[in-house]
């Protein structure tokens, strides 16, 4: 598939690009446009976005792989974003990832994000998110849940419709 | 992107301050800047300066033409510096003598610049243990193939550990694996989990070569070299990234699995693919060349040269090379050959007789042409060859040795445009006898008459107008060649050449660099080094002795070429010298 | 008896307090900046005239106010290194990656309190000279992105922002920058070349001082946003009052994140040593104390990357005695002043005031192993020792904690971790990684060796080493 700027996305990108003296410098912020736009970011986006900012694809897909909030592959409907790191894990954040991998058939100790087979859930471990003080915490979407119980995960879950 | 640094043509640089610094308490004048990758003038670095007072440093990222990174961590060395009172006065001893603060943090030498009365410990526990422990580290998801890698015998790993590693590791975790046989492109292998990511071959294509083209993926201990998927590496300069690996994760298709590097001899050459000049060494085995390689010329290349001119040696060992003294169409022998042609060339009558030289051949066999030609009243030429040239090194020039030929005498400062006058003369039968060096003349000829519709003279120097069906009005044609061709074919001489690789001799390049190359293998059957048999033969028609060796040859041309006067073929040393052209 | 001081969260927990503009004029806001706009042109007794911005930078200096990102380095010195004759741009960054383990204090100005950061930063970048600066945000903060921005239309509206600001003549212009998931993004030259769109690779020093060769090779200063805030709070008290709260040497307020096995984990501003980190956990004002029927095993103090403590640890403090004259007095853990001088001196950090509390429960092995898998992600991979060291580390410990431990184990790892640290590496990550280590394996010994020889025992007996201890969490369930 070829990738199909929007032209609503255009414009954002247009107008990112000028918030920087170099074009090079908001990268990082059209790749994340692009994937509020569409989920996640092909291989024809980044060169979409390389040829925007004059740059080789080479150089947008070196930062593409390196941060993880950036996907290569489409995601769940819903993305479980789990704390692990200590504060969490000490208020039982491993638990809370076991839980909802037991919950949605996904396995609890394998690394990286995983989606189940309908498509509606991409669960994942990550680091701590700077909420340490009502671990543990989680996010789904842009969404932040604080001191989550079993019960509030399937409250949340529930409500993912 | 910027051309590799040479020391062509600067302005004499202004003098530069020295400073005085101590390595390993041996104390050496540095000067304070040191020109860098790009030529610009920079504070000397700490593994500049233990360079100069000749202590080596090892180090995997850093490149003396590349810009600094410094994140390989091998040249972490301890250091101190005169130590300064409240007062900001130097600290002295009770000697009188500096007192030096020693920092409590080591420092990478290849970024760290050097100040006035600094010392440099290279040798101390702590940078040993240090040392120890990047080549540890470094190891630790190497796949220690050595046996079956194309870099042993020049892996800075294997190199490093024998001389600063610690015998056994201590690693009992798993290693990372990563992708062993990558195809990044047409000429470019890359095996993931050999390289140690110092970056030097993205540094190279990006800042050197001007291709953007390779990139780190991934993050942290899964970081890997790639391409954009679908995107090649591939441009006139790749190879030298597998030059510049410091280890065997990068290797050249070409010669991959081909030889073990310990066992090439390494001969100081010249690549012949086009005017610059490139130095390159030359590594062979039992007669048979395995690669070619780029030599340091800060003048010339720097440490670098073309994919197109590296990879141009392989015609050299080609089956059908010619091996044998020919005489219409019979096989004669070299003094017999030299016998006849000399006769015949005394008698012939001033004018009679054209020479066809190559601006492929050396400086000392265009200069004995030009003493037949000056003998016989010849007319001479040699044979343009036309390229694109790019910002690096590539010359628009495909000759190594058009200045050589214009120097000499053989061709005018428009090379060419004699082919005309050549083609009339043996259309005319004016012209008799026609001396062929090293050129498919047939090949680009264009008929007669076409080439009068022609305008230019430009475009008559590509296409001249010496077909076969001239040719064969010749009474002579004396043709030295390397391989067969059409030329050949039609010749009553053939005189088997040899490859530059195949013998000594000097080369002129675009920019009046004079520089020296040596023989790597011996020319196959007969075949002899043009410049022997042509000393041979210009001694029998005009009864000089210019002299028996390569180097009497060069002296004497030197004498007596104007732009080559002061020369001498020691002088040229290994790097050469340029000559006003 | 150690009380909260709110400077900077003055209001942000107020009931009715609102992220907006309005609400923040309502309560003083921007008042500080009409201030620092306004300073008149002051004359020195040595003749010498120092203009508003010198005047803000000298104040700067005189609040002793230090970084509150981490390194807690002088606010006042790092302006002061700032290359102001190179005839290139100055840029300012405020550094809102907030991402070291443990820390949460940013998140509650960016959210709560956005205003604030932003005069601070608007303050900053004047007495700086600057024209255009970035808030560098983590990307797992999209609110706080989105607060931010609207934070700034409104100040653009006030023309607090833009051209001419408050028809000083003075332009500035700041965006919001996101990141997208990396810890090494904190690091302030990581935090450049993101901001650049490369890759996050820390930059050698030297040469590349943020200070002298920064964002696109200009002088750059980057700061924590709570430094930033602190900036309006000097020109609003003067760099002298501002100087008198907490401590000498350890001025003003923190923002102090509590977490791990309190009862009363969250957020509290402290006067700089003027809480112990003993009135931090157990204080009712404060942590107030450990659950039930449990006793205190370690403290994180500044942190993840800081150097544990140890329950029971003691150390000697410098102090002055009556007649000013240094002395040391031995200081249990309990009793150390929370500020950066004295938390150096125990042989750690306050890093970014950070405080994780682990009470017996606790496995220390896993919770060792728990940061590691975090440096591990983390590590940029730039450099050897810490690429490598990082990944070797953390799989050795989760060897150590899937049942598969050796006696040794415990040497062997302080063996990588020494590796790592002490200037071999491009940036503190390095430190930061093999701190934990360093100082559990220090504290701890007998557990990670323990651990290694009851691995080691099971084998033996060739018991399957899966069946124990699979539970990679650092607490057994509870
Ligand atoms: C690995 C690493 C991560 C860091 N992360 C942060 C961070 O998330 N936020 C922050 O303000 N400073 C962080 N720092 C410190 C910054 O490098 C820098 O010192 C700080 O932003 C300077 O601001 P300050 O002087 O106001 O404290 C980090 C440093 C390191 C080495
Ligand atoms: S492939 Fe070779 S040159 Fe390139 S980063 Fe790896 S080790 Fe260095
Ligand atoms: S640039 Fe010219 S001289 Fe140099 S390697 Fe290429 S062809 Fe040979
Ligand atoms: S110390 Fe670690 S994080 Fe810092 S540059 Fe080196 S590899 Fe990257
Ligand atoms: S550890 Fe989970 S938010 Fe910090
Ligand atoms: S040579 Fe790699 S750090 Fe200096």
């Amino acid at each position: 598939m070829s990738f199909q700027a929007t032209p609503q996305l255009e414009a954002e990108v247009n107008e990112l690009i000028s918030h920087y003296p170099v074009k090079r410098a908001a990268s990082l912020m059209v790749l994340h446009a692009i994937q509020e736009q569409f989920g996640w970011i092909s291989q024809e986006a980044v060169q979409w976005t390389a040829k925007k900012l004059d740059l080789q694809p080479i150089n947008v897909f070196e930062i593409l792989t390196f941060y993880p909030m950036l996907r290569q592959e489409p995601q769940g409907k819903y993305q479980i974003k789990v704390c692990r790191t200590l504060s969490c894990a000490l208020g039982g954040a491993y638990e809370l990832h076991h839980h909802f991998c037991a919950k949605l058939g996904l396995d609890a100790h394998k690394h990286g994000p995983q989606t189940t087979s309908d498509g509606k859930f991409t669960v994942e471990f990550v680091e701590c998110l700077a909420s340490c003080g009502t671990a543990p915490v989680m996010m789904v979407g842009e969404k932040f849940y604080e001191g989550v119980s079993h019960a509030k995960a399937d409250e949340i879950m529930g409500g993912c419709k | 992107m910027s051309a590799a640094a040479t020391t062509e043509n600067k302005p004499a640089a202004p003098a530069i301050e020295k400073i005085k610094v101590k390595v390993d308490g041996r104390e050496i004048e540095v000067p304070r800047l040191i020109a860098d990758w790009s030529g610009k003038l920079t504070p000397t670095t700490m593994i500049q300066a233990c360079e100069l007072a000749k202590t080596e440093v090892p180090h995997y990222c850093w490149h003396p033409k590349l810009p600094v990174v410094g994140n390989c961590r091998m040249c972490l060395v301890e250091f101190g510096t005169p130590a300064l009172g409240p007062d900001r006065k130097p600290v002295l001893n009770p000697d009188g003598t500096p007192k030096i603060a020693k920092s409590p943090r080591p420092a990478i030498s290849c970024a760290t610049p050097v100040s006035p009365g600094m010392e440099i410990y290279t040798k101390t526990p702590a940078v040993k243990q240090m040392r120890e422990g990047v080549l540890e580290s470094l190891l630790i998801n190497h796949p220690l193939d050595c046996p079956i890698c194309d870099q042993a015998g020049e892996c800075k790993l294997q190199e490093y550990s024998v001389d600063y590693g610690q015998s056994a590791s201590r690693f009992v975790e798993a290693k990372v694996h990563k992708p062993k046989a990558v195809d990044l492109g047409p000429r470019i292998m890359l095996d993931a989990e050999r390289c140690i990511l110092c970056t030097r071959c993205i540094r190279f294509t990006r800042d050197i070569a001007g291709d953007d083209a390779l990139g780190i993926i991934n993050r942290g201990s899964y970081n890997t070299i790639a391409t954009f998927p679908g995107a090649p590496f591939d441009n006139n300069y790749t190879l030298n990234t597998v030059d510049v690996c410091p280890v065997g994760a990068l290797t050249s298709k070409d010669f991959r699995f081909q030889m073990r590097a310990w066992f090439l001899k390494e001969t100081k050459s010249v690549c012949t693919s086009c005017a610059t000049g490139c130095n390159i060494l030359i590594g062979s085995r039992e007669e048979k060349i395995y690669r070619y390689t780029p030599r340091d010329n800060d003048a010339v290349n720097a440490s670098w040269m073309c994919d197109a001119g590296r990879l141009n040696y392989k015609w050299i060992g080609r089956a059908d090379r010619l091996q044998d003294v020919w005489v219409r169409g019979q096989k004669s022998s070299w003094p017999a050959a030299i016998r006849e042609l000399a006769d015949k060339l005394k008698q012939a009558p001033a004018g009679s007789v054209a020479i066809i030289a190559s601006a492929r051949q050396t400086n000392e066999e265009l200069w004995l042409l030009a003493k037949l030609k000056a003998r016989l009243g010849a007319l001479s030429d040699a044979i343009p060859r036309e390229g694109e040239s790019d910002k690096l090194l590539v010359s628009a020039d495909r000759n190594p040795n058009t200045n050589g030929a214009r120097l000499t005498g053989i061709c005018f400062t428009e090379m060419g445009i004699n082919l005309v006058k050549i083609a009339d003369g043996i259309a005319s039968g004016k012209i008799k006898t026609l001396i062929v060096f090293g050129e498919n003349i047939v090949k680009r000829a264009v008929a007669h008459d076409k080439l009068r519709e022609r305008e230019t003279i430009s475009e008559v120097v590509d296409e001249h107008g010496i077909t076969a069906e001239l040719l064969g009005k010749l009474d002579a044609l004396i043709v030295s060649d390397i391989l067969p061709n059409e030329t050949t074919r039609l010749a009553h001489f053939v005189l088997p050449g040899a490859a530059p690789a195949e013998k000594r001799g000097t080369f002129t390049s675009g920019k009046g660099r004079v520089q020296k190359f040596m023989k790597a293998v011996e020319a196959p059957g007969v075949a002899r080094a043009e410049w022997e048999f042509l000393q041979e033969l210009v001694h029998h028609v005009t009864g000089q002795n210019n002299g028996l060796t390569v180097e009497s040859l060069f002296n004497q041309m030197a004498r007596e070429v104007a732009a080559f006067n002061g020369l001498t073929w020691q002088a040229l040393g290994d790097t050469g010298v340029t000559v006003q052209i | 008896m150690a009380q909260e001081y709110k400077l900077i969260l003055k209001h942000a927990d107020e009931p009715g307090y609102t992220p907006d503009m309005e609400c923040y004029l309502r309560h003083g806001g921007y008042q500080a900046l009409k201030k620092a706009l306004a300073l008149p042109v002051k004359d020195l007794p040595d003749g010498k005239k120092l203009s508003g911005p010198e005047q803000i930078r000298e104040d700067v200096k005189v609040s002793g106010l230090r970084g509150r990102g981490g390194a807690g380095f002088s606010c006042g010195l790092k302006w002061s290194f700032v290359d102001r004759k190179s005839g290139k741009p100055i840029y300012l960054i405020c550094n809102a990656d907030e991402s070291e383990p443990g820390t949460f204090k940013d998140r509650q100005i960016i959210h709560k309190d956005p205003h604030q950061l932003i005069e601070g930063m608007i303050i900053s970048c004047f007495a700086n000279d600057v024209k255009l600066a970035y808030i560098y945000i983590r990307g797992e903060m999209p609110e706080g992105a989105r607060i931010l921005n609207q934070a700034l239309k409104e100040a653009r509206a006030k023309n607090f922002l833009g051209k001419n600001i408050l028809g000083t003549g003075y332009d500035l212009e700041m965006h919001v920058h996101r990141g997208a998931g990396a810890y090494i993004c904190g690091e302030e030259t990581g935090l450049i070349e993101s901001l650049e769109g490369k890759r996050p690779y820390p930059r050698i020093k030297p040469p590349y001082f943020p200070a002298i060769l920064g964002l696109w090779m200009c002088p750059t200063i980057v700061n924590n946003v709570e430094t930033l805030c602190n900036v309006k709070h000097i020109v609003t008290l003067s760099g002298a009052e501002f100087a008198k709260l907490g401590t000498p040497n350890n001025t003003g307020t923190r923002i102090v994140s509590l977490s791990g096995q309190v009862k009363r984990p969250g957020y509290y501003e402290i006067e700089v040593g003027k809480a112990t980190l003993g009135e931090l956990i157990n204080d009712p004002k404060f942590g107030g104390g450990l659950r039930e029927g449990r006793r205190l095993k370690a403290i994180i103090p500044g942190g993840s990357s800081s150097k544990v403590l140890k329950a029971g640890e003691k150390f000697k403090l410098k102090k002055k005695d009556a007649e000013g004259k240094e002395i040391l007095v031995e200081t249990d853990v309990l009793d150390l002043p929370y500020d950066f001088d004295s938390l150096a001196q125990a042989g750690t950090m306050s890093g970014s005031s950070a405080i994780i509390v682990m009470d017996d429960s606790v496995d220390i092995v896993g919770a060792l192993a728990n940061l590691s898998e975090f440096y591990a992600h983390e590590s940029c991979g730039q450099c050897t020792p810490c690429r490598e060291g990082s990944l070797w580390m953390n799989r050795t410990l989760q060897r150590l904690t899937h049942g598969e431990g050796r006696r040794q184990d415990a040497d062997y790892l302080g063996k990588i971790a020494d590796n790592i640290p002490g200037g071999r590496t491009i940036c503190a990550f390095g430190e930061a990684c093999s701190w934990p280590v360093q100082s559990f394996l220090a504290k701890f010994k007998d557990e990670f060796v323990a651990k290694g020889a009851a691995d080691e025992a099971r084998r033996a007996q060739s018991i399957s080493g899966a069946a124990a201890g699979t539970s990679v969490a650092p607490v057994a369930p509870h």
